[in-house]
């Protein structure tokens, strides 16, 4: 049932029933590079280009999640997936032979919060037992569709993020497990004017802060409530404005905050400057380091926030500024 | 109105947040790698003339050095490295230039001949040719009208 002005609280909360990550060769040798199902020593993971390497990874990541429920293609009745590419065609070439029906979707890299909302959703409203949600990255893809090629010889500014090469695959159903998603807050563009692509974090800090305090509002919870409270993308610099922001608001969340960017590489010795990005960054963590975590029950209840910087080339050379989008997800240990 | 003015706040705000690179450490670098570059090449030039060509040749051969050396260090994905230290030292001479074309082309290969290399190998290095081919018409017209008028001979 709705809850507030942007949330859902489920009545019958679906499971979180699997879930699999797979990732790259930088991120295998990250501080979680033990704890992905996959880790690929080849970038191109066996194919010829970044973009069928990332539709490879995303299969991958469908069909490690489905084998680890003991579930086949056929059993999930609807496929919630999106990526970074123009047209979302990482999913709709990586997807395609799994022959699932498909909700392509784009979020930019909140897509992974986007994709389990629906696909909760859906189970909730009883459209089916097991629906699968999917997102996935690459950073060859990435930095070739919104920056330069890899080998052009330029100084990353100190804010900017390293994408994520890595995909993640959710299933969501009726099937019992440790893990719940008890409850969704949709979030809303939010948009301070912002036009440097190269400093996401600061792009989509305020769409992060509008998005909790509302999933707080909505729920009439406090901060302390949540084990915690974990955005995607923000990186380093994105996590200081957050604070900021909401301390503005009156919410302290400091001591209970996750950044996934922040987690999934160590700034020190991997060069990754502001952290990592892109929606294979949130949905590889939740994956290999959130959900285990929950579902052991070292961490209660943890409110999921994947951050997404809504931009195009195209909108950023004619000037538009870049908003951001922040979708709440809440996981419960049961 | 006010929107603009909250939007220049947050503006001024992110800026005072966000780290940037140490400029004078950053222009350190750029002067010793572009000193280098610059080096090699004057070190191919006097080379040449050793052993007899003009000036005009030397420097063509010095220029067709740098740039097969700078698309080689491209290829082997080390000059993103080097620039990665240099910055602007290795992105103003010959060799970035070189690096900007080469680049692109490794990366779109996989899309074609034609509609990957053939489109896209300037993507980086387009306004540098197109801009630079138009100041210098600019430049000649106005010698032109100079030559005309007879304010110099």
């Amino acid at each position: 049932m709705t809850k507030g002005l942007q949330s859902i609280a489920f009545k019958e909360s679906p499971y979180l029933v699997s879930s699999a990550s797979v990732a790259g060769k930088k991120e295998g040798e990250g501080p979680l590079g033990k704890m992905f199902d996959m880790v690929e020593k080849e970038d191109l993971f066996g194919e010829n280009t970044w973009e069928e390497a990332e539709s490879t990874m995303q299969k991958e990541a469908c069909l490690l999640a489905m084998g680890k429920a003991h579930m086949e293609a056929k059993d999930v009745r609807y496929l919630f997936g999106g990526d970074l590419l123009r047209q979302g065609v990482a999913t709709s070439m990586g997807v395609s032979e799994l022959n699932i029906p498909l909700f392509g979707l784009f979020g930019a890299c909140s897509t992974s919060g986007e994709a389990l909302a629906l696909a909760s959703m859906s189970v909730a409203a009883g459209y089916g037992e097991c629906m699968l949600a999917v997102t996935s990255s690459h950073f060859g893809s990435a930095e070739k569709e919104f920056r330069f090629p890899l080998g052009y010889a330029n100084q990353r500014p100190l804010s900017a993020q390293w994408t994520v090469t890595g995909s993640g695959a959710f299933l969501v159903g009726t099937k019992r497990s440790h893990v719940r998603i008890t409850g969704v807050t949709v979030g809303k563009i939010v948009d301070y004017g912002l036009k440097d692509s190269q400093n996401m974090g600061a792009c989509m800090a305020p769409a992060a802060c509008d998005t909790i305090i509302r999933n707080l509002e909505d729920f009439g919870r406090k901060a302390e409530d949540y084990n915690r409270i974990i955005t995607g993308d923000l990186g380093y610099v994105g996590q200081s404005i957050l604070f900021d922001l909401m301390r503005g608001k009156g919410y302290d969340i400091k001591k209970n905050h996750m950044d996934c960017g922040m987690t999934i590489f160590d700034q020190m010795t991997q060069d990754t400057h502001a952290g990592g990005s892109g929606c294979g960054c949130a949905a590889t963590t939740l994956s290999a380091y959130i959900l285990p975590k929950v579902e052991r029950g070292e961490w209660k209840r943890v409110l999921f926030v994947p951050t997404g910087a809504l931009m195009s080339t195209v909108s950023y050379n004619e000037g538009a500024s870049v908003p951001g989008i922040a979708h709440g997800i809440v996981l419960e240990h049961c | 109105m006010d929107k603009e003015r909250q939007q220049q706040a947050y503006e001024n705000y992110v800026k005072k947040k966000t780290p940037v690179h140490n400029l004078p450490a950053n222009m350190g670098k750029a002067f010793i790698a572009g000193g280098v570059i610059c080096t090699v090449g004057q070190a191919v030039l006097n080379f040449c003339e050793k052993l007899g060509f003009d000036k005009d040749v030397s420097g063509g051969w010095t220029s067709m050095i740098l740039v097969v050396i700078s698309v080689l260090l491209t290829g082997f994905n080390i000059y993103p490295r080097i620039a990665k230290w240099g910055g602007a030292g290795t992105l103003v001479p010959i060799t970035g230039f070189a690096n900007s074309v080469a680049a692109p082309a490794i990366e779109y290969k996989k899309e074609g001949q034609v509609m990957g290399i053939g489109c896209k190998i300037f993507t980086i290095a387009g306004p540098v040719i197109l801009y630079g081919i138009f100041t210098s018409w600019v430049l000649g017209f106005g010698y032109w009208l100079l030559k005309v008028s007879g304010i110099v001979a």
